[in-house]
């Protein structure tokens, strides 16, 4: 009972385990909902897990189906970044512990009402309890913002080398502060609009209404909703990364303010998208150049910082071109996360800059299927690949070593890539080969995906079955987590 | 690692490599259902859209039972050319349409009046053939749907004949009848209902050219030298509602260039070939997966 009570206190009290729980429960949802479509269903297997889990598919639900399943994963993967920012920036124990445990409560209430409401048949108190949950996550956010409040003297950073304002107030922590606040009042611009309007009877998904020439209002907060939703998570994982890297120096003094006045336009950009919706456009388009430049100033940072300590580390005091390349290259785990938003260029944002730029010319002569395509691979990429860098940072504070670190970050940096490269390939497939000609560019761009998403599920599962041993183990790994921070909280420290 | 990374190019290359034979043959089956049949769908309400909003429809009108096969629009294109009606510009079948009102909408293109493209005559994707006098169907591809003719093309025929093409509205109803079924013929869907992708019809091939069209009606109930079909009739007794190709509407909406289409596709998943899912593109698109009825 003891040895229960320990492993408990270790998975749902302490960082570290709620953060393996979180992916663990993200990887299972993935895996188990990844069998209804896809190859999976091409294979049989759907029909297989139909059945004997008795799941109930009807047809003319699909769309309110895939809006929870997305929440849900959304849902988990708010709460990693939160318990990652509870656990990276200074504040009371007893708020961190309030926050971490109101936002598992809400994220494990959004899965076990949002699901089963979704999959096995509609019984409305699982939807209460499903929105039950995602008012939790909410009412933990607000809490989060809260306890990141900025201008307290106690937070007031100690070293000059991190951003900091004249009075010494840490902009990094306004940068996660604003990136809080963004989010929070993002969340409301679906929720509101979607229970006026929607009043969640007539759902449907966002790129099945980008033709239509009057979008309501709904149509525009939804899609505006998801988009900053997704650009918000991938900005406050940039900050969770760069406090990880220890970002400081004078990039990050030019970065912090980026992320800040980038997280509050961009926001600010999609919000208006429903009263001012071509204007908007350009605001958004404002906001992520900024943002991104931001993270473009943490890439520099972190690759300068990787080769310089990778050729201290070889005791070369002044490498050539591959001695430094090498040396960038020598911890994937570290490199990878960087590398990975990099890529985010050539299959997120690239594309989706080159799609709105030549709409009129060249996507909306296509029929309105391949543009869909276009839009859900495009934001599935980005999704994933947000997920990967997270998956990075937790196997650095997993303690993974040696060879087992290279495989893993290898394998996840390489095989990701060549899923979201696949993937964009084939979702922009018509701009290289004519309809009739298409199949073997889909045949190569399907299996080259396929390849690199079950690598990707292997590498995980092979991550999880790795901690979960471990929790068998007496004095494993687990029991050291229980009372590590998982990095420094340069406000206090130093 | 270097050995996993040699045989995943080696099997992307060998993939990659292996050439598309648009011309293939098709097998050949005779489904048994008349392609110029037509079937007649009474005045009266029926559930339109994905949430079942009541509709009355306060007319009859008939349909044709399956899509306008490449011999029926053979022998209009030989027809209209004979006639005048149509003529070649180049390599396209065009004809003339005398425009849409433009109201500047968002993304709008202004459809003026002039000559519009019908087929284009050298795409490999056509199944059919011209020798600069006649067009001839290509063997083997005689009763499947015709593909590669845009809005304008698909309208001019029903026209020719003194029909039209449906309303989304009547191409619903005739797809669904009076109750709530996301499929012509009920709740749920099979490989063996309609030609989707993945769904092993004997006109599928994904190491060679992909999905293929099927004959009109094929999925009827038959047996095909083993491959065994369920009789995947509308309420009304049409074929092909769902899958093998989309079939043009229409409906001209005010501040849109858009055409709209409905049934899904050989190239598409299931959820796509619900009655309700629309794709649209513009009036002069032209694809190897979209056809058309007509109704009168």
């Amino acid at each position: 009972m003891q040895a229960l009570k320990q492993r408990f206190k270790f998975l749902f009290l302490s960082t570290k385990g709620l953060i393996l729980v979180g992916i663990a429960m993200c990887a299972l949802i993935s895996a188990f909902f990844g069998m209804l479509s896809g190859p999976m269903a091409d294979f049989g297997i759907k029909d297989v897990i139909v059945k004997f889990f008795g799941i109930k598919l009807i047809e003319a639900e699909r769309e309110g189906r895939l809006i929870i399943l997305y929440h849900s994963i959304a849902m988990i993967v708010v709460a990693i970044e939160t318990y990652m920012i509870t656990g990276l920036l200074a504040m009371k124990e007893n708020q961190r512990l309030f926050i971490n445990s109101t936002i598992t409560i809400g994220y494990w209430a959004v899965l076990f009402g949002g699901l089963p409401f979704a999959y096995w048949g509609h019984r409305w108190p699982f939807h209460g309890l499903y929105i039950a949950g995602l008012s939790l996550i909410f009412f933990a956010g607000c809490f989060l913002l809260y306890a990141l409040f900025p201008w307290q003297k106690e937070y007031k950073v100690k070293d000059k080398q991190y951003a900091h304002t004249r009075a010494g107030y840490s902009v990094e922590r306004i940068a996660f502060f604003v990136m809080a606040l963004a989010t929070l009042l993002s969340s409301l611009f679906g929720a509101i609009p979607g229970s006026y309007y929607g009043n969640g009877f007539e759902t449907f998904l966002a790129e099945n209404v980008v033709r239509e020439p009057h979008k309501t209002a709904l149509d525009l907060s939804v899609i505006g909703h998801l988009h900053i939703m997704l650009a918000l998570i991938a900005i406050a994982c940039c900050l969770i990364i760069g406090r990880w890297m220890d970002f400081k120096g004078i990039w990050h003094k030019l970065a912090m303010p980026l992320m800040i006045v980038g997280s509050f336009v961009l926001a600010m950009g999609t919000w208006l998208v429903v009263p001012f919706e071509t204007a908007a456009h350009f605001i958004i388009y404002g906001g992520s150049t900024l943002a991104m430049l931001g993270a473009l100033f943490l890439v520099i940072f972190s690759w300068c910082k990787l080769i310089r300590e990778g050729l201290e580390r070889k005791g070369i005091k002044k490498g050539n071109f591959f001695q430094a390349v090498a040396a960038l290259l020598s911890d994937p785990v570290k490199f990878g996360p960087t590398w990975q938003m990099v890529f985010m260029n050539f299959t997120v944002s690239f594309v989706g800059i080159f799609v709105a730029v030549k709409l009129d010319e060249i996507f909306r002569k296509w029929q309105f299927m391949d543009e869909r395509l276009i839009l859900t691979g495009h934001w599935h990429i980005l999704a994933t690949l947000t997920a990967t860098i997270l998956l990075l940072y937790y196997a650095d504070l997993a303690g993974i070593k040696g060879k087992a670190r290279q495989w893993f970050g290898w394998l996840l940096i390489i095989f990701s890539d060549l899923a979201f490269g696949s993937v964009t390939v084939y979702e922009m497939k018509r701009m290289f080969v004519e309809e009739s000609s298409q199949q073997p560019i889909i045949n190569t761009t399907t299996l080259l995906g396929d390849i690199g998403l079950v690598m990707v599920l292997v590498v995980l599962a092979a991550l999880m079955v790795w901690r979960l041993t471990d929790l068998f183990k007496k004095k494993g790994k687990w029991s050291k987590e229980s009372q590590e921070p998982i990095g420094i909280q340069v406000e206090v420290n130093k | 690692m270097n050995k996993l990374i040699f045989i995943l190019l080696s099997l992307s290359l060998i993939t990659a490599c292996t050439p598309v034979d648009v011309t293939a043959p098709a097998p050949v089956f005779d489904s048994g259902v008349d392609p110029g049949r037509w079937v007649t769908i009474p005045a009266g309400t029926f559930f339109s859209g994905q949430f079942n909003k009541e509709t009355n429809l306060d007319y009859d009108y008939e349909i044709m039972v399956t899509d306008v096969t490449n011999s029926q629009y053979t022998e209009f294109l030989n027809n209209a050319l004979a006639d005048g009606s149509i003529k070649l510009v180049g390599n396209q079948i065009v004809g003339y349409y005398p425009g849409d009102p433009f109201n500047k909408g968002r993304h709008e293109e202004e459809i003026a009046a002039g000559d519009y493209i019908y087929i284009p005559i050298d795409d490999p994707a056509l199944r059919l053939s011209f020798d600069g006098k006649t067009f001839q169907v290509i063997e083997t591809w005689e009763n499947h749907p015709v593909t590669m003719v845009s809005w304008f093309g698909a309208k001019a025929y029903c026209e020719y004949y003194g029909g039209k093409l449906p309303s989304e509205l009547e191409w619903e109803k005739a797809a669904r009848g009076t109750d709530i079924r996301p499929f012509p013929w009920g709740f749920e869907i099979a490989r063996n209902n309609a030609n989707f992708i993945n769904s092993r019809d004997p006109f599928e091939d994904n190491q060679k050219f992909g999905s293929r069209t099927s004959p009109v009606g094929f999925f009827n109930g038959k047996n095909y030298e083993g491959y065994q079909t369920l009789d995947s009739a509308s309420p009304y007794g049409l074929y092909d509602m769902a899958g093998n190709v989309w079939q043009w509407t229409n409906d001209v909406y005010k501040s849109q260039h858009y055409r709209y289409m409905r049934g899904g596709s050989k190239d598409l998943y299931q959820s796509n070939l619900r009655i309700w899912v629309r794709n649209n593109a513009t009036p002069v698109f032209t694809s190897p997966s979209v056809g058309f009825r007509c109704v009168r």
